[in-house]
């Protein structure tokens, strides 16, 4: 068997391992790799720090487990950022399985930064269906949510005096690993003109750079690099985004590996089998 | 980390030996990993059927209609209409589910068709077609402009693409594969972050277990 074919023949469970050693690497070694920083980033970044003493935030935390990965590390460092500057969240969480992971967060941050529940945040919890809770909100946060996650009504919260509806926030961050991205651009920022940024995952980025150049978003928050951007703006030490960058790096690196040796491979049997033709 | 007590200790050991057997799928499918992922659809399955029945069968069904009917009575139209979502299970009377559907979906288009025009077409279109400046920013644009009109132009099948027509696809397939190669960067970094996530909680486990023994 030539060298070409044997490298195509490659056993998959050749690269798993080669993509064990590559994240093994970071967590023996300390490596810093430097991040840059983008626009998206930065104007997120400079947006939430204009959140200050008493101003209330909109914070949507619209995934789940499955993408925590890449979307906890920015919703820490936007609730961190937040608190440091005296700002006010209202939260809520409309991905199934999301809920009880954002208490655990903003319970825990609470807890840090000496804040209390109705008074320098409310988590309103979760609904099924996030246009139609989405678009409630809209009229009124009552409507969708008359109780908040911890079944207190939320209207007798101190924080939701003269709070009603996306009128009464600076703006809103929405951190999404599924479809409700769409939902907060075409109902929020689409028919209540509210400036809307976003925290996708890696996989949904490329999708949603387009919004950023018609003006739908003020800012966007890419994967595990845009997290690691936003801790590095926000100084905060420890971040999931930044510990995971020397990791990215080397697998990176090890993808890139085997997407240039199986190209050079590819071609050469292609060449090969030219030549068998003449 | 669920802490450095026992509780959390063993909580957090359940989660690795959990993620250990899912990795173990990498190399053969096996009966520990078949055990875990049917251990992973019965909770989910359970969590949200509960999830729903508190966040929506309770304060939209069972509350209005039995503790508050007089002021919510109106909640018994929605009801009605749910419950002919399940006649599709009849044969005979599978055309009664027809109703509750159209109403959703009538009310759901009704809503969602303007909006989608205005966010996907008219604000992009009003992104897309925009005076260009003099600066870096500008000839980037400009770049972009020139990409979405050679792409579209690709799908122009009204013509054979030769000539100004044969250049303009040409140019416009390559943005697109531009565009697919930043789709698959981010899908790649997507992934490995959910792997390097796992490795760190392992990391993260050993070195606290370490230290607790």
């Amino acid at each position: 068997m030539a060298w070409y074919e044997r490298v195509l023949s490659v056993d998959r469970r050749l690269i798993y391992a080669a993509m064990g050693v590559a994240v093994i690497i970071p967590a023996i070694f300390t490596m810093h790799i430097p991040v840059t920083l983008s626009s998206e980033v930065r104007a997120v970044h400079e947006f939430t720090e204009e959140v200050k003493d008493g101003d209330i935030l909109f914070l949507a935390i619209d995934f789940d487990p499955s993408t925590m990965a890449e979307l906890l590390p920015m919703a820490e460092a936007v609730m961190r950022q937040v608190f440091e500057n005296d700002g006010r969240l209202l939260m809520s969480s409309l991905s199934q399985f999301g809920p009880p992971m954002a208490n655990e967060l903003i319970t825990r941050l609470a807890r840090e930064y000496g804040k209390e529940s109705g008074v320098d945040f409310v988590y309103l919890g979760y609904k099924p269906y996030p246009a139609i809770t989405i678009l409630a909100m809209g009229t009124d946060f009552r409507v969708p949510f008359p109780l908040d996650f911890y079944n207190q009504p939320t209207d007798e919260l101190p924080m939701m005096a003269g709070v009603h509806n996306f009128d009464d926030v600076e703006g809103v961050i929405a951190l999404c690993g599924g479809n409700a991205a769409d939902m907060w651009i075409t109902y929020v920022n689409a028919k209540y003109g509210m400036p809307v940024a976003l925290g996708v995952t890696g996989v949904m980025a490329a999708d949603y750079y387009q919004y950023l150049q018609s003006g739908q978003l003020f800012g966007l928050l890419p994967g595990i690099k845009g997290a690691a951007e936003y801790e590095q703006l926000t100084n905060t030490t420890g971040g999931e985004g930044l510990r995971g960058i020397p990791y990215q790096t080397t697998t990176h690196f090890v993808v890139l590996f085997f997407i240039i040796l199986t190209n050079i491979a590819f071609f050469a049997q292609r060449s090969a089998r030219a030549r068998m033709r003449a | 980390m669920g802490g450095t007590d026992v509780a959390g200790l063993i909580w957090t050991g359940v989660g690795a030996l959990i993620t250990l057997a899912i990795f173990s799928f990498l190399y053969r499918d096996n009966v520990v990993y078949k055990f875990v992922e049917r251990l992973w659809v019965g909770v989910t399955t359970g969590y949200w059927t509960m999830l729903l029945y508190h966040t929506s069968f309770t304060d939209k069904v069972l509350d209005p209609l039995f503790r508050h009917f007089s002021t919510q009575w109106f909640y018994l139209i929605p009801t009605i209409l749910g419950i002919l979502m399940w006649f599709r299970m009849s044969k005979r009377y599978g055309f009664v589910a027809r109703y509750a559907l159209a109403f959703y979906i009538g009310i759901s288009t009704g809503v969602y068709i303007p909006l989608a025009i205005k966010t996907a077409i008219l604000f992009q279109l009003q992104g897309t077609i925009r005076a260009i400046e003099p600066s870096l920013n500008g000839i980037m644009f400009a770049m972009a402009f020139l990409g979405i009109l050679c792409s579209l132009s690709y799908f122009f099948f009204s013509k054979e693409h030769k000539g100004v027509l044969g250049v303009s696809s040409k140019i416009g397939i390559y943005t697109l594969m531009i565009g697919f190669g930043a789709g698959f960067g981010l899908t790649v970094m997507g992934r490995v972050a959910l792997l390097v996530q796992r490795v760190i909680f392992l990391r993260d486990y050993g070195i606290e277990l370490f230290h607790a023994l």
